[in-house]
């Protein structure tokens, strides 16, 4: 008990470092995703069937194929194949690998789900604004993007709690984020060795980290309840 | 002159020739009802008139001035398509609001977005707005829902969401207000306060079309009534005429079938 004791204040304060990464991963990839996710759903509904069917052959694949192996391609592909490690040696380099790997794979998971809620929005909605002399803009942005909110926040709030414990998959190309740092203190990390419950202990932090964005995403839902579709 | 004149209009879907030669004119002021089965082309015919679907052949004219013709290009521009639908209003089936706007919102959401194109939008902003506020309010007033304004369309009943959208299609003063088949979508017991407004909104210089399945409200409410049956028009003329003494087989044949139901 009395290591517990003193081992605790050493491993938090390691944890917490690696968390600050975490979050890092996690806000840039929401940052990068949620826009870039919105360019796809319109390249997959574009009437230009080149264009649609380009993407969802990439919508596909990405969605299809494991991030890890995703994570690995991006940041050896360039170096141990192209003999040019754009990515470097070092953690900011490792960050960036993984920030791609992330937004281009959350992206093509968002972008069905906006297609989804923009599809569901019924036509009389566009045909309503039409006749009322509205633009294309001005039916998207003033009657249909509300309806589209509305309808994709279950299916968002799942995606993006999924991406708090999925940036864990970044260890395998060394991140230091929160399972790197428990992990470290399983050989010897900072005179704590063999010690397998600071990475236990992690978990800790996604459940707080899930539990706060349940919170949030259930707040919003009811902020969104004045209307029905 | 003619308000509305339709000549030759002609629509296929795909091998399915919806409108064969339609051809129609009526006068300021004057009320049309389209009558005939399910199929007979009269969506088709009031989707043209608004510029939801593209007619294949013919010409459609608005107080003289060609807002389509099939063998004219310049008029098919796709940029003119906004401006020439304000010259119609339509008053969907399934009534269509805004869900996520109250009803006075929902009345005034177009013309503060028109509002915005006018070149003094800038300078008379609060005047303007103030103005599209009390016409919409002054327009639930007149459909019964002075009481409503700031009730969301869910909160409303499917007789009071069709009298908003009544209103919404009024408040930017169409030359031509249609209806299609506004009351198809409520309970009978809703029907009638929907009828009633529109009754009520016949004056010596408001059109409108009506596509209806309620007879009654048709021989009453019309000065010209129109029966189609498979994409042409069969009959058309006053409703004593058409209800009375229909001339056409198809349209005592239909007529017998509605009282045989």
């Amino acid at each position: 008990m009395q290591l517990f004791l003193q081992q605790f204040p050493i491993v938090v304060r390691s944890l917490n470092a690696g968390f600050v990464q975490t979050l890092k991963l996690f806000f840039v990839t929401l940052i990068g995703a949620m826009p870039l996710g919105l360019v796809i759903s319109f390249g997959s509904m574009s009437r230009f069937k080149p264009l649609s069917v380009f993407t969802r052959v990439i919508v596909w694949i990405v969605r299809g194929s494991p991030l890890m192996i995703q994570l690995l391609i991006i940041f050896y592909f360039p170096g141990m194949v192209l003999g040019n490690p754009i990515w470097g040696g070092k953690e900011a380099g490792r960050f960036a690998a993984a920030s791609v790997a992330f937004i281009i794979n959350y992206a093509c998971y968002f972008s069905e789900i906006y297609r989804g809620g923009i599809q569901s929005v019924p036509v009389g909605q566009d045909e309503a604004g039409m006749v009322l002399g509205m633009t294309k803009a001005q039916i998207f942005f003033r009657v249909k993007l509300l309806q589209v909110v509305k309808r994709i926040m279950p299916p968002m709030s799942n995606e993006i709690i999924t991406l708090v414990k999925d940036t864990s998959l970044a260890r395998i190309i060394s991140l230091q984020e929160i399972i790197w740092a428990g992990q470290a203190f399983m050989k010897s990390s900072q005179g704590i060795s063999g010690a397998i419950w600071p990475l236990f202990f992690t978990g800790v932090y996604y459940l707080a980290a899930s539990g706060l964005l349940t919170l949030l995403f259930g707040w919003i839902e009811r902020k969104l309840n004045f209307f029905r579709v | 002159m003619a308000i509305l004149e339709v000549q030759n209009l002609r629509k296929s879907f795909g091998r399915i020739e919806v409108l064969k030669d339609i051809g129609f004119t009526l006068e300021k002021g004057e009320v049309l009802s389209i009558i005939g089965s399910s199929g007979s082309g009269k969506t088709t015919l009031l989707r043209c008139l608004n510029f939801l679907e593209r007619p294949d052949g013919g010409a459609i004219r608005v107080a003289g001035e060609t807002l389509f013709d099939a063998d004219d290009p310049a008029t098919q521009q796709e940029r003119q398509v906004r401006k020439k639908r304000l010259r119609f209003g339509l008053v969907f089936q399934s009534f269509n609001l805004f869900p996520q706007y109250t009803a006075l919102k929902n009345v005034m959401l177009a013309c503060e977005l028109l509002a915005r194109e006018r070149p003094d939008y800038r300078a008379n902003k609060r005047e303007i707005n103030q103005q599209i506020e009390s016409e919409a309010k002054a327009l639930l007033h007149k459909v019964g829902l002075a009481n409503r304004l700031n009730s969301y369309p869910y909160q409303l009943s499917g007789g009071q969401q069709q009298r908003v959208a009544i209103a919404r299609a009024l408040a930017l003063s169409p030359d031509i207000l249609c209806f299609d088949e506004p009351t198809s979508a409520l309970d009978p017991e809703l029907t009638g306060e929907v009828l009633r407004v529109i009754r009520e909104l016949k004056t010596a210089d408001r059109t409108m079309v009506i596509v209806t399945h309620e007879m009654e409200f048709a021989r009453n409410v019309s000065d010209k009534v129109l029966f189609m049956a498979d994409g042409v028009i069969e009959e058309m003329g006053p409703p004593e005429q058409i209800f009375e003494h229909p001339r056409s087989e198809r349209t005592k044949a239909f007529f017998s079938h509605m009282t045989r139901e």
